[in-house]
């Protein structure tokens, strides 16, 4: 495919390689132990299963995948009061196909529509309108989910909504935000972070000057990556080049998307449909401050949290389960106690079996080759 | 088999209202009249056209062509009923008709059985059972018995079909997915994936427009062509739902082996390659309905590919990977881009990813 393929060459890749190998080996620490380079985001840790990547780079590098998978961070009671809406006989409950499996604490969407819940799965949020529309006497509750790469289309579409004056149609929204989670990772006391590759379809929309604290609090590069396997190995490169010299700067890599101001269209509507919410509890994370969103008072009415009581009961995560550690790169998805065993993409106990972008998932799925060479 | 001319041996009925309702299920000449009009018409043949309550097949003609029956059965409830490059109608012959073909059989005889949704169109049927006859000509197999069911709206969606086939399989063939051994090459007989994307382009329900259109073929002749290359032939294997990689993990734990293929030679169309990329799919999990994986010994293994590329249905063939020892059961792609994957079993359904 033309403007894809260019980005999947094998033969730059094998130069590529080469090439981090070489300037890895060059940096002082891989004399004692492997970089930890973290990509924060799902569609990176998709990429390098995808594509293999893991196991063509030299050992002297370690992945370690971030939380950046937002159906992964979900918690279980947000899980049961969006079940809660969808059980609702006049409720049409429309989400994202990834959302459908994730487990509540006593069921995932999926069975909700086998027990009879009207879910349907969208594609976009505007599609849920478009069902809001044929569907008047029903109510269409849109899940919101997703960073701030699918926060402006559902603000857009609340924003549509609004223009229509169509009422019956909703949004559940559990849109959480970058910033103050990776400020949360940095902060935490068992981190061994050498450098970030920054998302690629968030800085789409905040830019990337909102990272700058990571460079110059933390010290700690960050190269904003494209998702084609060779974004991925030349924002590798970027982040060794940066440890190499000794700087800690925030790089973007991929320009061709991303401008370093973002997209003041989607922020606009963003800010004018959504505030930041005090806290908002993640999965294995916990509580972060200031880490997702709510409706604003003046659409009110699009807020499916107002318009329907939610049980809103903090579930606990399950005891066995490390994905915290696993989000934190303290541990590998393989070292967690319960990986393959308790936990499984078919019984997942954590949120990170539950989604492929899921780390443990997608460990699980397209993994392993590495880990059981470097094992053997 | 010979196919006996159609004579008739008493008046068919017509329908002559334009829906099914319940009445056409009720068992009494509403009933027959659809069976004639719909069914006996078009699938025009002796054996059927008496209405027995069984059809009544002489054993002399399955000796004649081997010495072991091939019998299986499937249902179909694809929706839309009509897409790009077919229907249910035809979807539920050569499904049943490649299920035969992937085990060596001659297919012969199909049954068909319908539950329909009160309310349905006449002409809609007559569509479908007309394409139903279609695909049984093109497979060289005639439907010679049925049943017809009515429910109530909404206890199905339209049309469901069920058909089984009877086949006969040679003297000495014995295919099976326990037997691919180290070493042997893993063919399939064309671009892959296209009936899956073909399906959910059709359903319209996530506004995207594609050309692509199903693969849907009988795949007798092809397997035939491959056996007759290719003797040692351990076995084939028809690539339907869960799509290439669920066929290409049960032949590594059936036998016991690793499995290795190559991206860079696996056919999948540009079209289908971009339509996955937009919804977050892996085209390897794609249902096919004309597309079958072969795995031969190393030493045929030119042989069955000049037989398949030489074939109607086989003209885009390749070979696309390799079995080998160890890592039983495990099934690996060496990726366009140098790197290595495991490609596992999926758990459910592919679920589109959000970004």
């Amino acid at each position: 495919m033309k403007y894809v393929d260019e980005f999947r060459d094998r033969e730059k890749a094998a130069v590529l390689i080469k090439e981090i190998e070489t300037l890895a080996a060059s940096i002082e620490i891989t004399k004692h132990r492997p970089i930890n380079l973290m990509e924060v985001c799902g569609g990176h840790t998709h990429s390098i299963f995808r594509y293999g990547i893991e196991g063509m780079l030299p050992d002297t590098i370690e992945l370690v995948h971030g939380p950046g998978c937002p159906v992964c961070v979900l918690p279980m009671g947000r899980v049961d009061d969006c079940i809660s809406i969808a059980e609702r006989p006049e409720v049409i409950f429309t989400t994202f196909g990834d959302a459908m499996r994730v487990p509540g604490s006593k069921k995932s969407l999926l069975q909700a529509k086998a027990d009879g819940a009207d879910v349907r799965m969208v594609y976009s949020p505007m599609d849920a309108l478009a069902i809001a529309r044929k569907n008047p006497e029903r109510e269409v509750v849109f899940f919101g989910i997703g960073f701030e790469t699918t926060m402006p289309s559902t603000a857009l579409t609340i924003l549509q909504a609004e223009t229509e004056g169509i009422r019956n149609f909703s949004v559940f929204c559990n849109h959480i935000t970058i910033v103050p989670t990776i400020k949360a990772i940095l902060d935490s006391p068992d981190l061994h972070l050498d450098g970030f590759l920054g998302p690629g379809h968030v800085s789409m929309v905040i830019g990337t000057s909102p990272y700058h604290f990571i460079a110059q609090y933390y010290k700690r590069p960050m190269v904003v990556a494209g998702f084609e396997p060779l974004d991925v190995l030349q924002s590798i490169w970027m982040t060794l080049k940066q440890i190499k010299e000794g700087r800690a700067e925030v790089e973007n890599q991929y320009a061709r998307i991303v401008p370093d101001e973002g997209n003041a269209a989607a922020l606009a509507a963003v800010s004018k449909v959504y505030e930041l919410r005090e806290f908002f509890e993640w999965r294995g994370l916990g509580s972060i401050d200031h880490s997702g969103v709510k409706v604003r008072e003046a659409y009110a009415h699009y807020d499916a949290e107002r318009k329907f009581t939610v049980p809103n009961i903090k579930i606990a995560d399950p005891k066995s389960c490390q994905c915290g550690e696993v989000l934190k790169g303290v541990i590998k998805p393989w070292q967690c106690k319960v990986f393959g065993t308790a936990c499984t993409p078919e019984t997942p106990l954590g949120a990170l079996m539950v989604s492929s972008e899921g780390a443990c998932a997608a460990y699980f799925q397209y993994g392993g080759i590495k880990k059981q060479a470097g094992a053997a | 088999m010979t196919v006996i001319p159609f004579a008739r041996t008493r008046p068919l009925g017509r329908v002559h209202v334009p829906t099914v309702t319940l009445a056409h299920g009720g068992g009494g000449k509403a009933m027959r009249d659809l069976i004639d009009d719909v069914f006996v018409a078009p699938f025009e043949n002796l054996t059927l056209a008496p209405l027995e309550d069984q059809a009544r097949i002489d054993l002399d003609i399955f000796g004649a062509l081997g010495d072991r029956l091939a019998f299986t059965t499937d249902s179909f409830v694809v929706d839309p009923l009509f897409f790009p490059g077919g229907d249910i109608g035809k979807l539920a012959v050569y499904g049943t008709v490649n299920d035969l073909a992937v085990g060596g059989a001659v297919p012969l005889l199909l049954s068909c059985a319908v539950i329909i949704e009160e309310g349905v169109s006449i002409d809609l049927l007559r569509r479908v059972t007309g394409s139903m006859a279609e695909a049984a000509t093109a497979s060289g197999v005639q439907i010679v018995t049925g049943d017809t069911k009515v429910v109530h709206k909404g206890a199905c969606d339209k049309l469901f079909i069920t058909t089984t086939g009877i086949g006969v399989i040679r003297k000495g063939l014995d295919l099976g997915a326990h037997q691919a051994r180290p070493g042997d090459a893993i063919l399939v007989n064309g671009l892959l994936g296209d009936h899956g994307a073909a399906i959910l382009g059709a359903r319209g329900d996530m506004a995207l427009e594609t050309p692509i259109e199903s693969d849907c073929a009988p795949l007798h002749s092809l397997a035939q062509a491959i056996l007759t290359a290719a003797p040692h032939t351990r076995l084939l294997r028809d690539a339907t739902r869960g799509g290439v990689a669920t066929v290409l993990n049960e032949i590594a734990s059936s036998s016991g082996v690793s499995i290795e293929i190559d991206e860079e030679l696996t056919p999948i169309r540009d079209e289908v390659k971009a339509f996955c990329e937009i919804l977050g799919l892996d085209p390897l999990y794609l249902a096919n309905e004309g597309k079958l994986v072969a795995v031969v010994p190393p030493e045929e293994a030119d042989a069955a590919l000049a037989a398949m590329q030489g074939h109607v249905l086989g003209e885009g063939a390749r070979i696309i990977g390799h079995a080998g020892e160890g890592e039983d059961g495990r099934v690996t792609m060496r990726t366009c881009f140098g790197g290595r994957r495991i490609v596992d079993m999926l758990v459910g359904e592919q679920l589109p990813r959000i970004c």
